[in-house]
């Protein structure tokens, strides 16, 4: 599924200005410890956390994810966004929770 | 946000040029005696509207096809140029800047300026708005190239020194307690191996190992310093700090043990699964500590993986 396809069915809040839309993802990783993300999340995950400082863009670069979705209303910082415009990793934010959120991901892709 | 400080390369250029550099040298000037009727043949011939007037080799006027008509609207059958040309010249100077010469198209609407060299006083050439696009796009064309070529010779001297068998150390500093540029150096290392052709799985590894390693650094030092050696077999990577040191080494190998503060883990840092993920990233690591000196980290991934690290769980 691309991600442009889950941006709209569940009505994501996109921030950045920068990144591909078009990418298929591979699956959903959610942890809001970085090293956690590092270790298992795969390659063209899309990732949900609660964290929105700028080392997420670090991690999210590291390990070639799609996007990173914020959830429970958390807003990312501004130097977050410019590093992700520069790395073209494109954020989203939602008033979801991460369950909310995992759980009609996990329904989405599932149909697939 | 970031738009409207964007510059682009012609709003660059065009401060940068001068009009010098895209000027016609070649012009085609009239005698301040000839006469008009001579002038229809010379615009018709070269398919221009307008040249400079001269009067021994200095510049007295501009005449036109306007000037043409207005000369026949008189019902004159002719006319000297000396009556019928524009005596009051806007000229350019040769070392103006392009972007002068746009406002003063701008300002005066005409189609041409004749331009004076700066040195000399004599004309030295003529320049149209045709003129200055040409030149833009000659220039970024040339920008272009040189890009080009530099970029390849870039990638091809990467593959020589691999190939080559010659070792090179790539050198950083790590900045301590500074979470903002946290992740810098593993995201400068990554993007510098990709470049040297370095395949995905084994740059992650690296790239993973290296941002553990900093974070390390940044969230326990007052900084440190970051060395990665590249040969075709491995990468190395060592990284040292000087103090606090670590109490237990085999405690803090094992996953899920943390001394990182409150503050800290509410970054998501602190999981206790820094050093683990090194090692598990790593097809080597060494790890040496001494309290209130300093901690010194290496670990290295193979490039070429021998069939003795099939074993090891990689992913």
């Amino acid at each position: 599924m691309e991600l442009t396809t889950i941006v709209e069915t569940l009505d994501l809040d996109v921030k950045t200005t920068e990144g591909d839309f078009s990418q298929e993802i591979s699956g959903v990783y959610v942890s809001d410890l970085l090293s956690d993300v590092l270790a298992h999340a795969d390659e063209d995950n899309l990732w949900i956390t609660l964290q929105g400082h700028p080392n997420i863009i670090a991690v999210a670069s590291m390990k070639d994810l799609v996007g990173i979705v914020l959830v429970n209303g958390r807003m990312p910082e501004d130097e977050t966004l410019r590093k992700a415009n520069d790395e073209k990793i494109p954020i989203m934010t939602t008033e979801m929770q991460a369950f909310d959120l995992a759980g009609k991901l996990y329904g989405l892709l599932g149909k697939e | 946000m970031a738009r409207t400080k964007e510059v682009t390369r012609v709003q660059e250029l065009i401060y940068e040029m001068k009009v010098g550099q895209v000027m016609s040298t070649e012009v085609i000037t009239v005698d301040l005696d000839s006469q008009m009727s001579n002038l229809r043949n010379l615009l018709g011939e070269k398919r221009i509207s307008g040249v400079p007037v001269m009067d021994n080799e200095q510049l007295v006027g501009m005449v036109s096809i306007e000037d043409f008509i207005t000369c026949l609207a008189d019902r004159n059958s002719d006319c000297s140029v000396r009556e019928q040309m524009s005596r009051d010249v806007k000229t350019l100077y040769d070392t103006d800047p392009l972007v002068h010469a746009v406002q003063e198209f701008e300002r005066h609407g005409y189609g041409r300026f004749p331009v004076i060299n700066r040195e000399t006083g004599k004309l030295a050439g003529i320049i149209t708005k045709g003129d200055i696009v040409r030149g833009l796009l000659n220039k970024m064309e040339i920008d272009y190239h040189e890009e080009e070529t530099q970029r390849r010779l870039i990638d091809r001297s990467f593959e020589e020194i691999i190939t080559e068998k010659t070792r090179f150390t790539l050198r950083y500093d790590i900045v301590g307690k500074d979470f903002n540029r946290a992740g810098e150096t593993s995201s400068k290392l990554k993007e510098a191996l990709k470049r040297m052709g370095i395949p995905p799985d084994i740059l992650r590894r690296v790239a993973i190992a290296t941002y553990e390693a900093e974070m390390n650094t940044v969230i326990y030092t007052s900084g440190g310093k970051l060395a990665a050696r590249i040969t075709p077999d491995e990468i190395a990577v060592e990284v040292q700090d000087s103090g606090p040191g670590i109490k237990d080494i085999d405690k803090a190998m094992k996953p899920g043990f943390s001394t990182a503060t409150d503050q800290v883990r509410e970054l998501g840092f602190g999981a206790g699964m820094g050093l683990p993920n090194i090692k598990k990233c790593a097809d080597q690591m060494q790890l040496e500590s001494t309290i209130g000196e300093g901690t010194r980290l290496k670990f290295s991934v193979h490039i070429k993986r021998s069939e003795d690290h099939g074993t090891n769980n990689h992913r």
